[in-house]
């Protein structure tokens, strides 16, 4: 009876098997490789990279396959492991002004230097089930030239009129904070703020992001510029004291331009909200720059009313594997404290009892 | 477990030294200053937060290969996250491990202190969900960061005589506030205030890690550790006023364990090792390893 209450070794050994068997299926269905995963599975793939913070298509695709298809659980296999690799150091700033594009819009102007490339979007597809989709492509798809024109970002040609916030300088003496080194304090820097968004749950952004086009922090947003591409990672190395290439990485990049402001020494300038995401996001990156830019209303003087603007509400909350942990650990045994209440709550009830006993004695009396 | 067994890709005890450092110093910190919350940077580790990361953190950065461990989850050695755990260290750092309290040089705990005394050279880790005791009062982190510096605990004495007023008791249980050192209001994770008396005075130190909140906090050896409560309402300790069905103790913290469907109950000890103890069960030729190797 005790021991039946109490769980055991064994019983977990044999729920990993039972796990283990659920996972493969029925086994006359071929089983998935990690390559289908990683090439046909893509926006899973991306998802868990951008919130496992980690680049690496093959561990991503190796998470989904082990987690079932579970994301929020492959984004935690993904952070497990990267908080296992030793750091050595930080690789250059990017510039997303030399991105080889293969998405980039802009919903600020009808046309732009460099010009509106569609690239591979659901966007303006009729969501209707085709059930020939997994079939093979039947004609390649007509792409742009390779030799693509030169694509300024749009909020650098309104920044060529000094008509939005310029972007602060970056310098060498700042240390970009990194909120896995060292713990989170509040008020938080906007680096540590854009990292946390980064690393934030899709949903629980896309959330927040939605509430303040509701009126909960409104921001009066454009779509300033998304791209999606390719861009070059250097590394400097101390000892030999320039920026090596290390690679590519595919990244989405959305700049909203917000609502202007001025003073009375400042012209009225737009304001800017960012995001920033591995592999192709765009739902992420825009919820992302939404908001970035309510979480800087207590830098812009703006008044802090809404959840999106609220800067320990949000960076508190946005991060799914301890959101879930915690959520999930209720399942975990907690009859230890529950004996403590039961105790109490009987106790309570006795005197409850005991009072109305009396009371109807008193009753009876008068 | 021999060394083969034990996974080689990973550093003993699974974090790597640089952490462990880093969390050396943490701990180091809140002994310094009994009671008060060092933030500290958390890692993620390869199970889920909430699930005890925290103390696997200090698990890990505190443990030795010649230490004993022992790990339990509401007071039993044999609960499925104790086990889980358990088979994590024996995996990356191969340590020895026991479900003897005397036997154990460091014990990590969720929810319970074993009902047997613990000694000098022991060390208590505790895992914790919610490490500060305002939080419930006060959600925001830059607030309650203020009234702990200031040592402004009126609302947490406000939040206990509401409960007197509406229900006649202090209606909270467990995770029950603890004054340290006439200093920190300290949370002692979700253990039932029975076990808050065995906080003060103890002769091992007690460590406090929350994973998911980043926080280490701790109590030095023979700390003064006070309940908090009001003259006319004296703190009490809570326990079933019951027999163990098995080995037949009346002082120790009972589990009820529901029998059938007919409202039949049984108490247990919820400590099993204290339980296995009194019955004869356990190995009494076992030295406390602590005693030998430590000293």
């Amino acid at each position: 009876m005790y021991v039946a209450v109490k769980g055991g070794e064994r019983a977990i050994e044999n729920a990993h098997r039972l796990l283990a068997q659920e996972r493969r299926g029925d086994p006359a269905v071929p089983e998935l490789s990690l390559e289908q995963i990683e090439q046909q599975l893509t926006l899973s793939v991306d998802r868990v990279m951008n919130e496992g913070s980690l680049y690496d298509r093959e561990l991503a695709a190796l998470a989904i396959k082990q987690a079932r298809g579970d994301l929020i659980e492959a984004i935690f296999l993904l952070r497990a492991f990267r908080a296992t690799l030793p750091r050595f150091g930080n690789s250059e700033p990017i510039d997303t002004g030399t991105m080889i594009v293969s998405r980039r819009i802009s919903s600020t102007f009808k046309d732009i230097p460099g010009g509106q490339v569609l690239g591979p979007t659901f966007d303006y597809t009729h969501r209707l089930l085709e059930p020939q989709s997994d079939t093979a492509v039947n004609s390649a798809p007509v792409s742009a030239d390779a030799s693509l024109p030169k694509m300024p970002r749009a909020t650098d040609l309104l920044a060529a009129d000094d008509l939005i916030e310029r972007s602060p300088e970056p310098s060498d003496q700042e240390r970009v904070g990194d909120l896995t080194q060292d713990p989170l304090r509040f008020p938080a820097d906007r680096d540590l703020r854009l990292q946390n968004l980064a690393r934030g749950d899709e949903g629980f952004l896309l959330a927040l992001g939605y509430s303040t086009q509701r009126g909960y922090g409104r921001n009066h947003p454009f779509a300033g510029e998304i791209r999606l591409g390719e861009i070059e990672i250097e590394f400097a190395p101390e000892e030999i004291g320039f920026a090596v290439p290390l690679g590519r990485v595919t990244v989405t990049e959305c700049q909203m331009v917000n609502q202007f402001r001025g003073t009375a020494t400042e012209p009225p300038r737009f304001t800017r909200g960012y995001g920033l995401g591995f592999g192709h996001c765009e739902r992420k990156v825009m919820a992302m720059a939404l908001v970035d830019r309510a979480l800087r209303a207590r830098d812009l003087g703006e008044e802090v009313k809404a959840p999106a603007q609220d800067e320990e509400f949000v960076l508190s909350h946005s991060d799914n594997v301890q959101a879930t942990g915690f959520v999930e650990h209720l399942k975990l045994p907690h009859h230890v404290d529950f004996q403590a209440e039961l105790g109490l709550i009987r106790r309570l009830r006795a005197e409850f009892e005991e009072a109305a006993s009396a009371g109807q004695v008193r009753e009876a009396a008068e | 477990m021999s060394a083969a067994e034990t996974a080689p890709a990973y550093n003993f005890a699974y974090l790597d030294e640089q952490t462990k450092r880093m969390i050396r110093r943490a701990i180091l910190k809140a002994v310094a200053i009994p009671g008060y919350q060092v933030p500290f940077a958390s890692r993620e580790m390869p199970m889920p937060y909430g699930w005890g990361t925290g103390g696997v953190q200090v698990t890990a950065a505190i443990l030795g290969p010649d230490d004993v461990l022992k790990v339990i989850d509401q007071g039993a050695d044999d609960t499925t996250n104790a086990v889980s755990i358990r088979k994590f260290f024996q995996k990356t750092a191969g340590v020895e491990t026991t479900t003897d309290t005397r036997a154990a040089t460091v014990i990590q705990t969720r929810h319970r202190i074993p009902e047997t005394p613990l000694s000098a050279n022991q060390i208590l880790v505790f895992q914790v969900p919610i490490p500060d005791p305002l939080r419930y009062l006060e959600p925001r982190e830059t607030e309650t960061r203020r009234m702990h510096a200031l040592a402004e605990y009126g609302l947490m004495h406000v939040k206990l005589y509401e409960d007197i007023a509406r229900h006649g008791h202090i209606a909270t249980t467990y995770a029950y506030p603890v004054k340290v050192d006439d200093r920190y209001v300290m949370d002692p994770s979700p253990t039932p205030k029975f076990d808050n008396p065995k906080m003060d005075d103890c002769a091992a130190l007690q460590l406090f890690g929350a994973g998911r909140e980043k926080r280490i906090y701790a109590i030095p050896p023979h700390t003064h550790v006070v309940s908090l409560d009001f003259d006319d309402h004296p703190f009490e300790r809570y326990r079933h006023n019951g027999t163990c069905a098995l080995c037949g103790a009346r002082d120790s913290y009972l589990d009820e364990i529901v029998t059938d469907d007919r409202g039949s109950r049984m108490f247990v000890c919820s400590d099993t090792d204290y339980c296995e103890g009194r019955r004869g069960d356990r190995d009494e030729s076992v030295t406390p390893r602590h005693e030998a190797q430590r000293s």
